[in-house]
């Protein structure tokens, strides 16, 4: 078993299914729903095979696990596989995140649908290949190829202004992307090796890191977003149907902090410690900027990605913390915000299907005729929130405790954070959900459907739980993130000791 | 010894000789079977085509001939292959529009046999002579096919127009070729390269140098030289802007790089600028000019305009693996353009050809296919992972970047991405918008070209490219 592929066939199994659904021809009834099935099947089936590889990874272990490797077009690229604590969680989570998806699109989809399929199994395919690259450009090849499907979904699914919207996601992330190309190639010349792994051991000149690391940030605080290139989110947000929102807000925004992670940290750590005052500055900024932004906004899904903005903030500040506490909590941060915005948008998504608006000022006294959904919108609020007991609190508690070892003045302000996410959230929920049920459209709404409660409650039942026990993500990281943070402190001790040297 | 070395240096240009003399057979079968032979002399020229480029491949040995004017080594090898290809294929494409348009001229089909011995010559050009010699075969009989359809008067302000200017073109070129030889007292490339690194640059080769290279950017419509190519792509029936758009480039391009690293490779500091200058503003120009543009011709024009920007890139550094890049991007240019030419040959209704992006509306309902292949090239036009188009511009930024030349590559990465916004605008042309009427059905020959190019630039270049790089980088070697 050792010698199969087990992470081509998970990058590459969508792909299968999607081929699979580009042979059904007809377009009737029937051949929708011999669709949707090919594409809830797959994408389930690609995540019990991703299981696989939680099952056999072997977490003491802080090297890449499960390498494939392979020549590819003359050997200056190469194929090359592999998965270590940091990135493993995240292929986990966009294989469970998938069949979510697939399944909130049964109904609210129902124009060119197999299309829209094909979409998301070529997306999946190409976001799980981000996580499992080791090698840059292959890495950058996955990175950008997502664009395309993505542009798709907004622009032929998305709402009213979609075309703007898809046209400002495309060339925004692009515009970001385009340098990092650049500082590809220079490392390139520079180590003479594209090899993740390798590259990795390379220790770059400290003024070229500078440069290096300022083409990555480019790329990764466009994709994160952090303030002040986050605009685009919003708009795509807003536009995107609402399985296109839960990827944009579960996955595709976790690409930038694991590039933080995955690049800029381990490979430039000298830039690094240059730079993390200004990535603080922008962080707490994010934090409390776009929660008040987000407190308001009347459109709910306007409100939910302001307030993924902020939460990114907590997840930058964690990473450049470059301390055990700030690393794990940015990655348990990333995991628990994949899944409760992931969810809050699904949320939106049920009452956006029964009224066909996002308006706040459309909905309350929800609870009244909705008992169930109040429920479920309440824990996911609170897990947005950081109530203790739920995964939102674990990570933003560790970024918090990470960042004020580093810089105590940073870790207070954006600890208003916070409080003022308590308010928006807190504010939504009540305009929303509680008070007298006196909208007359909102008399016949129906409380959660079967398939409904089949999306939202594993997702429930995750986020108590992480909230409760976070072990299985911590086991999982802990061995990575330890040897990331102490290459990073013996890089800067290197060069500290070298600067004194020099001095004497 | 004479006549063996004419029989080497016959057996060298052999694939040239076959076209040369298919023309003419070709010719005269029109001649006397009339305007009803066209059909007949289209299906020869292709088979012509096929035979050189497989005499080319299988039996042309590598090596010199004709005293040095004409080089047959791994690189022309590989820009002849192209250059067949390309005008195979637009002899293909030219099928169902001779028929439906009434455009059945046999001229067309031997007037590009010609223009393909043109190129051949230029990509083989060992010396001064070879070159111009192979240059004007090459364009004089473009000229004529830009006005071949001589009651539209479109077509015949393209001809003209396109006639004038590459006069003033050849001009400049035969001035600064003049100068060159004045200056070191050589026509030969190798010759010319061997006083340049003796003696050094002086003003009057530099001045030379420049002259040609005005001339031959003329001949890829790089800028500040491309006023002519809108207009031409534009006016020109659209097969013979098919044409245009591929096989001409990719020879010009491979004589613009033989010129510059075999015969000036000493001087590389001195051409460099000018390379970079027109780089830069091949790039920058074709992405925001292209923005505008409603006609899809006019728009390839602008995108080949910024193309061949791209391919300068690799030009610059003057090394192999910026040599490489080179070949590696006009060879996938060459398909990608296929490919979207393809399309727009498609681009018919019952009422006869259409040309604006507008006509595109809602293709992805109305047919699938041919919306997912149009996509798909421009996506790779645009330089966008995991398409083909990627990995050739990856190449030649990479020996951009290798070479340090900071401001080239970022710009050019830069142009790309407002590249983007105009090819975004057919997909979303095609993806967003509602349906408009449908096309009528692809002609056949057209969905198998669509299909081969497409289905290399996405996926198949994955698995092929290994042995295309390889061919590549030996091609490369060739001059270092």
């Amino acid at each position: 078993m050792t010698d199969w592929p087990i992470l081509s066939t998970v990058t590459f199994l969508p792909l299968v299914g999607a081929l699979l659904i580009l042979f059904i021809k007809d377009d009737n009834e029937l051949a929708r729903r011999n669709v949707r099935n090919v594409a809830l099947l797959t994408t389930v089936f690609t995540f019990i095979v991703s299981l696989w590889v939680w099952i056999n990874f072997d977490a003491s272990d802080p090297g890449f696990q499960m390498v494939e490797r392979s020549e590819w077009i003359g050997g200056s690229i190469t194929y090359h596989m592999g998965v270590d604590g940091i990135s493993m969680l995240f292929v986990i989570l966009t294989t469970f995140l998938m069949p979510l998806c697939i399944l909130a699109s049964f109904e609210s989809v129902k124009v060119r649908v197999k299309d829209y399929m094909i979409a998301f199994l070529v997306l999946e395919t190409l976001v799980i290949g981000v996580f499992c690259a080791l090698d840059l450009v292959l890495f950058y090849i996955f990175f950008e190829g997502g664009l395309i499907p993505m542009f798709l979904i907004i622009g032929v699914w998305g709402g009213k202004r979609r075309i703007y919207a898809s046209y400002k996601f495309f060339l925004y992330t692009f515009l970001g992307s385009v340098l990092m190309l650049i500082a590809i190639m220079a490392m390139y010349w520079n180590a003479g090796t594209t090899s993740i792994p390798d590259l990795l051991q390379h220790k770059f000149p400290a003024e070229m890191q500078t440069w290096l690391w300022l083409a990555f940030f480019a790329s990764f605080a466009v994709k994160m977003p952090m303030w002040p290139v986050h605009t685009w989110l919003p708009d795509a947000h807003v536009e995107a149907p609402t399985a296109g929102s839960v990827i944009l807000a579960g996955i595709l925004l976790k690409l930038g902090g694991y590039g933080f992670l995955r690049f800029s940290l381990p490979m430039f750590p000298l830039a690094s410690a240059d730079f993390a005052p200004f990535v603080f500055t922008l962080s707490v900024v994010a934090i409390i900027y776009t929660s008040l932004v987000a407190l308001m906004q009347e459109d709910i899904k306007k409100l939910i990605a302001y307030s993924s903005v902020a939460h990114m903030g907590f997840v930058t500040m964690g990473i450049f913390a470059a301390n055990e506490q700030g690393v794990q909590g940015a990655i348990f941060q990333m995991l628990s915000h994949g899944l409760v915005s992931g969810a809050l948008f699904l949320c939106v998504g049920v009452v956006y299907d029964r009224m066909h608006t996002r308006e706040i000022s459309a909905y309350g006294g929800l609870v009244n005729r909705m008992p169930h959904y109040a429920v479920v919108m309440l824990i996911f609020t609170m897990a947005n929130v950081g109530l203790p007991g739920t995964s939102g609190f674990v990570g933003e508690f560790l970024t918090l405790l990470g960042v004020f070892q580093v810089n105590s003045w940073v870790a207070i302000f954006a600890t208003t954070g916070v409080i003022l996410s308590a308010g928006y959230a807190l504010w939504l929920y009540r305009r929303v959900i509680f008070g007298a049920l006196e909208k007359e459209s909102l008399r016949s709404i129906l409380d959660l459907s079967g398939r409904e409660k089949l999306l939202l409650y594993p997702l429930v039942a995750l986020v108590i739980f992480f909230g409760v026990y976070p072990m299985p993500v911590f086991d999982v990281t802990a061995a990575s993130v330890e040897s990331l943070v102490n290459s990073y402190t013996a890089a800067l001790d290197a060069a500290a000791s070298g600067s004194v040297a020099a001095l004497h | 010894m004479m006549p063996d070395m004419l029989t080497s240096s016959l057996s060298i240009a052999a694939p040239e000789l076959i076209l040369s003399v298919g023309a003419m057979i070709l010719l005269m079968i029109g001649v006397f079977m009339g305007e009803k032979s066209s059909q007949t002399v289209t299906g020869l020229s292709v088979a012509v085509i096929i035979i050189a480029a497989l005499w080319l491949i299988l039996i042309t040995p590598l090596g010199t001939g004709f005293g040095g004017s004409f080089v047959l080594d791994p690189f022309a090898r590989f820009m002849k292959i192209l250059v067949l290809v390309g005008s195979a294929a637009a002899v293909v494409m030219s099928v169902g529009f001779a028929e439906s348009e009434r455009f059945n001229r046999f001229e067309f089909p031997v007037l590009v046999l010609l223009s393909t011995t043109g190129m051949m010559m230029m990509v083989s050009a060992g010396d001064m002579i070879a070159l111009y010699l192979g240059l004007e075969l090459q364009s004089l009989a473009i000229y004529v096919l830009a006005a071949i359809n001589r009651d539209s008067v479109r077509s015949t302000e393209a001809g003209l127009k396109y006639f004038v200017l590459g006069a003033l073109s050849s001009g400049m070129l035969l001035y600064g070729a003049s100068m060159v030889y004045g200056f070191t007292g050589h026509i030969e490339f190798t010759a010319i390269a061997r006083v340049a690194a003796e003696s050094g640059s002086s003003l009057g080769l530099v001045v030379g140098i420049v002259f040609v290279l005005a001339g031959l950017a003329f001949k890829i419509s790089a800028v500040p030289f491309h006023m002519w190519t809108p207009d031409v792509y534009e006016g020109a029936p659209t097969p013979i802007t098919a044409f245009l758009a591929g096989a001409p480039k990719v020879a010009a391009m491979a004589l613009l790089t033989r010129f510059t690293v075999q015969g000036f490779e000493p001087l590389s500091d001195q051409w460099q600028q000018v390379i970079v200058f027109i780089s830069i503003a091949s790039m920058v120009f074709g992405a925001f000019a292209a923005i505008g543009q409603h006609n899809i011709k006019r728009l390839m024009a602008y995108s080949s305009i910024a193309h061949m920007g791209y391919a300068l890139v690799g030009l610059a550094p003057a090394s192999v693996e910026g040599v490489r890049g080179v070949i590696l991007y006009m060879t996938i240019y060459l398909v990608m353009t296929l490919g979207t030419f393809a399309v727009i040959l498609a681009m018919r209704r019952r009422d006869g050809m259409v040309e604006e992006i507008d006509d595109l509306a809602g293709l992805s309902q109305t047919n699938p296919v041919m919306a997912v292949f149009l996509s798909v090239m421009m996506l790779s036009l645009a330089g966008l992972p995991p398409l083909a188009g990627f990995i050739a511009k990856y190449f030649v930024f990479m020996a951009a970047v290798q070479a340090g030349l900071w401001p080239l590559a970022i710009i050019g990465v830069l142009a790309s991405v407002v590249g983007l916004y105009y090819y975004l605008r057919l997909v979303k042309v095609m993806w967003f918008d509602e349906p408009a009427e449908a096309f009528v059905p692809m002609a056949i020959e057209l969905r198998a070209v669509l299909w081969v190019t497409g289905l290399i630039v996405f996926p198949l270049y994955i698995f092929v490219g290994g042995p295309i790089f390889a061919a590549a980088e030996a091609a490369a070697k060739t001059f270092f």
